[in-house]
């Protein structure tokens, strides 16, 4: 508290402490050793050690998701530090509150081609929210608090603090965090009343409304997702959330519709492009939602409820804009629904349901179950049968399986889903998985991964085993670099161009080699015993699902298409379907 | 609300931020990493006290392109303040250029008479050259340089544009 003399290591492991930080991913090198001996010698602080940067920084984010607090992740210069950079841009894609420390050569050597050294914030300078490089011991207490404070404030991103190993050991005066002041970033909370006012009477006048909610809710807190759900139940609307906002209103109820976009659910996406009047609640009209911009909810009126105001009007021209904390901005737009008296108009409101209801009965995730082959959806929907009401935290990786997580898996609350949505990173899944697991030691961390993602970070398996993070993968194995094989199917004549993976290692004998339990199942009847096999296991387990190849993700709606134009199953896909004349949205 | 997607117009933003090692280099990788033009810019320190500078930069692009421009700016953590010229009350703008002109005769004479009109100095001179120092409006300093092209233009070094609001009031 007081400011007493301290070494830079001290400092640092001060400040995380007085930040609330107990949970650290890491890996030492020649430049942090002196601040991992400083860690050997307490017991407060845990440090994770991780067998690649990048997946320090995805177990972070898992954390932070998991948890609503600021992950920290901590490298060593030059390398170490470049390897964090894939993981950086995902959580600025994805609004994940981090902050990275790296260390850096000594001062009098920056800018020598020294040893390990990289230009860190010359590198991450544009996939971070901000960093530093702290040149005195005298900045460092200010700097890591204001890291923090930055981190978190505002739409959430990650931070980056270079400390060169001079200023490590150095010694100097610690402040607390009390004493931080930011001079320039103080980003706008609340709402502007009069607008919400406004827009509560454009709610209830609307005769065909959709609540869009995004990561925004789920970055906010768990409180903005109650008031999400006190919200909607109150006028009856429907809502449907992205990708990143999944569980901010409970999947199970009635008023959901499903998530809408390029492999949303058909009754979300018609509602979403039929509406008159369109809420934006913490999302930020993702081209993967939108499809193409000229096509996308032509008649409707929008609202667009946002902590960051780049983000408005970035893409989609709105009606009425309210930059503001989503909780805050919620609990703001009920009372004033209360406090105008305001009902929404029953009439049209039953008739816009009925609609709904229709295309409902499309049952657009329908598929066809078989008794020889596994599909993916069969076995996502029965782990979400035995996971149902379970204390339970869901990663994926990235591609079909993600998509296939994201439809058939339903979560009725926020901080349950850990997915790489902006960016899209594959590797993502187990690391996310092991942070969640760190954040909730007595719930069980779950990584629904597939066969090309799963290589890409399967060292963590040492770190699950080494640090008892006992996460369940499931790898829908299907012997491709499914998303890509699909696109390659559906508008490459299917020239499978490099999407084949013949050689996957015995994702079994990996498991035993790292000491964990390995399982694999190739029939749909086995695939109950295995999950709860996995489930009750007292250690990290890899389940090798091996799934139907010729699954695609549907509905789809293709790049440079809109709405209206969505696939729902093989038959519908044209034969003359070519990428040529893309709009300009492309898989990659 | 078409009008948003229509004309490109040409913007001068005023951008006040913390005088910190790197933060040029965020602004301008800001504009770069996300295609906006940079037309002009100029930097420099405006208070020693506060370690503040000031980056004035001439944008263009339609008027969505200029909103989304300067939200982005304004969400970057060292940056004070963000401030429309163009747009936000009527505001001076001047640049200097060193024009350097080589010839004899005639288009020496001409170039000289040129340079009295649009109230240039002369701040080098030699048998064969002059090196004119000429302070305006962009527009102004267009059409003195285009009218150098036939009389031995040599050179041209220019600081892009500095610009302040009218009134009392800081920006």
């Amino acid at each position: 508290m007081s400011s007493a003399t301290m070494t830079g290591s001290q400092i640092i492991l001060r400040a995380l402490k007085d930040q609330g930080v107990d949970v650290v991913f890491g890996l030492p090198g020649g430049v942090t050793i002196p601040l991992y001996d400083e860690l050997y010698q307490q017991n407060a602080l845990q440090h994770i050690l991780v067998r690649h940067e990048q997946a320090a920084v995805h177990a972070a984010e898992g954390y932070a998701r998991a948890s609503n607090k600021v992950g920290v992740c901590l490298v060593t210069s030059g390398p170490g530090a470049t390897n964090t950079v894939t993981g950086l841009v995902d959580a600025m894609m994805d609004s994940i509150p981090l902050v990275c420390i790296t260390g850096q050569v000594p001062t009098a050597l920056i800018g020598n081609d020294a040893f390990q050294e990289a230009d860190t914030t010359g590198i991450t300078r544009h996939c971070t929210k901000h960093n530093y490089l702290v040149k005195s011991v005298e900045d460092l207490p200010r700097i890591m608090h204001e890291a923090f404070y930055v981190a978190r404030t505002g739409r959430p991103g990650p931070v980056l603090v270079d400390i060169p190993k001079d200023v490590i050991l150095a010694e100097g005066k610690y402040s607390g965090p009390s004493k931080v002041e930011h001079k320039t970033y103080r980003p706008k909370i609340k709402g502007d009343f009069s607008k919400i006012k406004k827009a509560a009477k454009m709610i209830a006048e609307a005769k065909k409304p959709i609540i869009y909610c995004g990561g925004g809710v789920i970055n906010s807190g768990p409180n903005a997702s109650k008031l999400l759900k006190q919200f909607v139940k109150m006028t009856g609307y429907p809502c449907t959330l992205t990708l990143m906002g999944l569980g901010a209103y409970p999947g199970s109820d009635n008023q959901f519709l499903g998530m809408p976009g390029m492999h949303g659910t058909y009754e979300a996406n018609k509602a979403m492009y039929d509406c008159d009047l369109m809420v934006n609640i913490g999302a930020r009209f993702d081209d993967r939602v939108t499809g193409r911009l000229d096509g996308f909810s032509p008649n409707s009126k929008k609202i667009h409820i946002d902590i960051d105001p780049s983000s408005i009007n970035k893409t989609v021209i709105v009606d009425l804009a309210i930059t503001g904390d989503a909780g805050h901005v919620l609990e703001d737009l009920i009372k004033a629904w209360k406090s105008q008296q305001l009902t929404p108009n029953a009439k049209a409101l039953k008739k816009w349901w009925a609609t709904i209801e229709q295309w409902r009965d499309v049952d657009c995730l329908s598929f066809k179950e078989m008794k020889s082959k596994i599909k993916p959806q069969y076995f996502l929907r029965r782990l979400g049968e035995l996971t149902k009401g379970k204390d339970v935290y869901i990663s994926t990786d990235v591609g079909q399986h993600q998509m296939f997580a994201a439809q058939h898996l339903s979560f009725d609350e926020p901080n349950r889903w850990l997915t790489s949505g902006g960016l899209g990173t594959m590797g993502y899944g187990l690391p996310a998985a092991m942070g969640a697991q760190a954040a909730h030691r007595k719930a069980a961390a779950i990584c629904i991964s597939g066969d090309g993602s799963f290589m890409m970070n399967l060292q963590e398996l040492a770190t699950c085993m080494q640090f008892n993070l006992p996460v369940k993968t499931f790898v829908l194995n299907n012997k491709y670099l499914g998303m890509v094989r699909q696109w390659q199917e559906m508008f490459h004549e299917e020239r499978y161009s490099e999407t084949v993976l013949d050689v996957n290692p015995d994702l079994v004998k990996l498991a035993e080699a790292f000491g964990a339990k390995g399982i694999r199942i190739t029939k749909p009847d086995q695939v109950d015993k295995a999950i709860k096999d996995a489930l009750a296991h007292d250690g990290p387990v890899i389940v090798d699902v091996m799934t139907d190849a010729k699954e695609n993700v549907f509905p789809m709606i293709p790049a440079g298409a809109a709405h209206n134009e969505i696939l729902l199953g093989p038959k519908d896909v044209p034969d003359d379907a070519h990428d040529d004349d893309v709009g300009g949205m492309v898989l990659t | 609300m078409n009008a948003m997607n229509d004309i490109i117009r040409y913007h001068t933003v005023s951008v006040l931020v913390d005088n910190e090692s790197g933060v040029l280099a965020r602004v301008i990788g800001l504009f770069s990493g996300r295609g906006y033009n940079i037309e002009s810019l100029t930097v420099a320190e405006v208070d020693a006290d506060k370690k503040s500078s000031r980056i004035t930069i001439v944008t263009s692009g339609t008027m969505q392109v200029i909103e989304q421009i300067k939200a982005q700016l304004e969400r970057l953590v060292p940056v004070h303040r963000v401030v429309d010229l163009t747009v936000d009350g009527p505001a001076v703008e001047r640049e200097l250029a060193l024009v350097k002109v080589k010839g004899i005769g005639e288009h020496r004479v001409e170039a000289l008479r040129i340079a009295d009109i649009f109230r240039a100095r002369v701040v080098d001179s030699t048998n064969e050259s002059f090196v004119f120092e000429i302070v305006g409006k962009t527009r102004k300093l267009n059409a003195f340089i285009e009218l150098m092209q036939p009389l031995g233009l040599e050179d041209v070094a220019r600081t892009g544009v500095a610009a302040i609001s009218r009134g009392k009031d800081r920006m």
